[in-house]
């Protein structure tokens, strides 16, 4: 395999207080991939994102994009060199209308012109036009995980990180997303946090398994569903239900 | 929602085109009311209209920029002395009207770039900016010595400055502005402030100020420099604040230690709580009423007329939380509703 490495953390650790909520994560991601990211509540998932996003700063540790080091880069700066992700909470502006979410994530990169057809093309995608003029906060849930996931892919970043995009969504609207993300997939290098084991084998061709702050196993799908470690600490409890 | 129903759109949106005839006509009736009040009266409601620019500066920091300082009041009173010493000095008053906008503007930039980008938090912004007020109305209160003179105009600690002198058309310094002119010129920079603030909040700029009030970390990971947006939205609201100091002191010819002081840091935020921060026009109309209601409770000799305008807060605060302007949208959207002439009446 090419090592085209887009992503990659050293060591990277977090500590709150006495809690090592991330302990000393190695971790490389290669140009093009679809990569899962797995592992039980508390498992560290959502604070390794927030790290590589500079939403919060490591205890220790390095962050390399593209080959320099991004560690103490702002979260607006993360944002421009073309990282953008879907928090775990949704994060959108629930007081301005789709059509403005839109415009908001379109303009930050693109021209006027070029963000307006942007915006337009992105709805069309998502199947938002009826939404456009309604504010996000009214929507249902599901609507407002597209919403985000079109502010996301309309900055067209080169990465895209998603924490629990599908949670509290129906199993049609869950299909629906797994299709959006192989087709954002084919523009960006992609990391998906999720708990559905249906949704996972759907997308992913490589598996990271987080556990207590750390690296467990790394492998395709079917060799992570067969590792017996992993099934113990996760796979047993949540793929069986 | 309830703002819709009054027609009043979402503030990134273009106006309507009935808003522009709207403001036409409210103009209209403006700058008419100079043919049948008398001077008096006249002089009074100049008075609304400097306040209600200064209301304007607050609403737009708070409303749209999400940025509650409590200190507009350091730029209303930098503003009133910066033009009282120029003017005073130079004998020349346009250049001291200008320079009276600038002037706060560059002590907002600067007070501006460390809170803001200090990241400090909401709290400690709004309690540093009473912080430099009141810092500012006792520097003032102290300068009552011959020894404090800038130029050859004497500060006058508590006493102020009652010499400041009104306007004069730019072209002839011997043309003083009698009690008209100054209602037409502060209606008329009232106006410009307020279409100006409206169509600042369309452009590119106004729209990512919007945003990142509405979800911070959302505009940052956009990859927007928050920070900037809203240091930039501070300037210009300090700015306005200085204009509005600088009319006051026109207005009444004359500035003070009071200009800085608590009591008038708490008038602004409550003009802008009782018309509602999240409109424009909304904190024009709180500045009227309040401050109609203040000389009113004065003539009829109460005696405690900041008990009543206290009381008078805390039942908008805990009766009306969106203010008066939203409030009655609100009203008229339940009505609405009732009568059955929505279609689309699904809560969320
Ligand atoms: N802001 C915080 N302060 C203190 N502890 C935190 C904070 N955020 C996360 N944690 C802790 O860090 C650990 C990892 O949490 P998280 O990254 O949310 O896990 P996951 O997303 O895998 O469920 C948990 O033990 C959690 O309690
Ligand atoms: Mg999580």
């Amino acid at each position: 395999m090419s090592e085209d490495v887009v992503l990659e953390t050293r060591d990277l650790e977090k500590r709150f207080g006495g809690v090592r909520a991330i302990a000393g994560v190695s971790f490389k991601l290669r140009r093009g991939e679809l990569r899962c990211l797995i592992g039980p509540n508390g498992a560290g998932k959502s604070t390794f994102f927030k790290m590589l996003t500079a939403q919060l700063r490591p205890t220790a540790g390095q962050i390399l994009f593209e080959g320099a080091d991004i560690t103490k880069l702002h979260a607006h700066q993360i944002g421009r060199l073309g990282i953008g992700i879907k928090n775990q909470v949704p994060d959108v502006y629930d007081g301005l209308t789709v059509h403005e979410n839109l415009w908001l994530a379109a303009s930050a990169e693109a021209k006027p012109t070029a963000a307006r057809a942007k915006v337009d093309e992105v709805m069309a995608r998502l199947e938002l036009g009826p939404l456009a003029e309604r504010l996000v906060g009214e929507l249902a849930h599901g609507q407002r995980q597209w919403v985000e996931f079109g502010m996301v892919t309309a900055r067209e970043p080169k990465i895209i990180l998603l924490d629990e995009p599908t949670a509290g969504m129906s199993v049609e609207e869950t299909n629906r997303t797994a299709q959006l993300i192989l087709e954002a997939n084919k523009s960006a290098t992609i990391v998906v946090v999720e708990h559905d084991m249906q949704f996972i084998r759907q997308i992913a061709r490589y598996v990271t398994v987080f556990h207590q702050g750390a690296i467990l196993a790394e492998d395709t799908m079917a060799n992570i569903q067969a590792n017996q470690t992993v099934k113990d600490v996760y796979l047993g409890k949540s793929g069986s239900a | 929602m309830a703002l819709r129903v009054l027609g009043l759109t979402a503030p990134s949106k273009k106006p309507q085109p009935w808003w522009w005839g709207v403001v036409a006509l409210l103009a209209l009736f403006v700058f008419t009311i100079p043919l049948y009040l008398d001077v008096a009266e006249l002089y009074s409601i100049s008075n609304f209209l400097v306040l209600a620019i200064l209301a304007l500066s607050m609403s737009f920091l708070w409303g749209y920029g999400g940025m509650l300082s409590f200190g507009q009041t350091a730029f209303f009173g930098l503003g009133g002395y910066t033009y009282a010493v120029l003017a005073l000095n130079t004998g020349e008053t346009t250049s001291a009207l200008l320079i009276a906008v600038l002037l706060p503007m560059i002590f907002a930039a600067i007070l501006g770039y460390f809170m803001i980008y200090g990241r400090i938090s909401d709290i400690y912004f709004s309690v540093i900016t009473l912080v430099v007020t009141l810092i500012l109305e006792k520097g003032i209160r102290a300068t009552s010595g011959d020894q404090y003179v800038i130029g050859s105009v004497r500060l006058n600690g508590q006493n102020g400055i009652p010499t400041t002198p009104s306007l004069q058309l730019p072209w002839d310094a011997k043309a003083q502005l009698d009690i008209a002119d100054v209602f037409y010129v502060a209606a008329g920079l009232l106006f410009v402030t307020y279409i100006g603030l409206r169509l600042l909040l369309l452009t590119r700029f106004g729209r990512i100020l919007v945003s990142i009030k509405e979800n911070e970390r959302r505009s940052e990971l956009l990859g927007y420099d928050t920070r900037r947006y809203k240091w930039l939205a501070f300037v210009i609201a300090g700015g306005i604040a200085g204009l509005a100091g600088a009319m006051w002191g026109i207005w009444g010819n004359f500035v003070g230690p009071n200009m800085f002081n608590l009591n008038q840091a708490a008038q602004v935020v409550i003009w802008v709580i009782v018309g509602g921060k999240s409109t424009l026009i909304g904190p024009i109309g709180g500045t009227v009423a309040v401050q109609y209601l203040t000389d009113w409770l004065g003539t009829q000799g109460v005696g405690q007329v900041s008990l009543i305008l206290g009381i008078i807060l805390m039942v908008m605060v805990l009766l009306f939380q969106q203010g008066l302007l939203p409030s009655a949208g609100i009203i008229a959207a339940f009505a609405k509703d009732r009568l059955g002439l929505t279609r689309r009446g699904r809560a969320s």
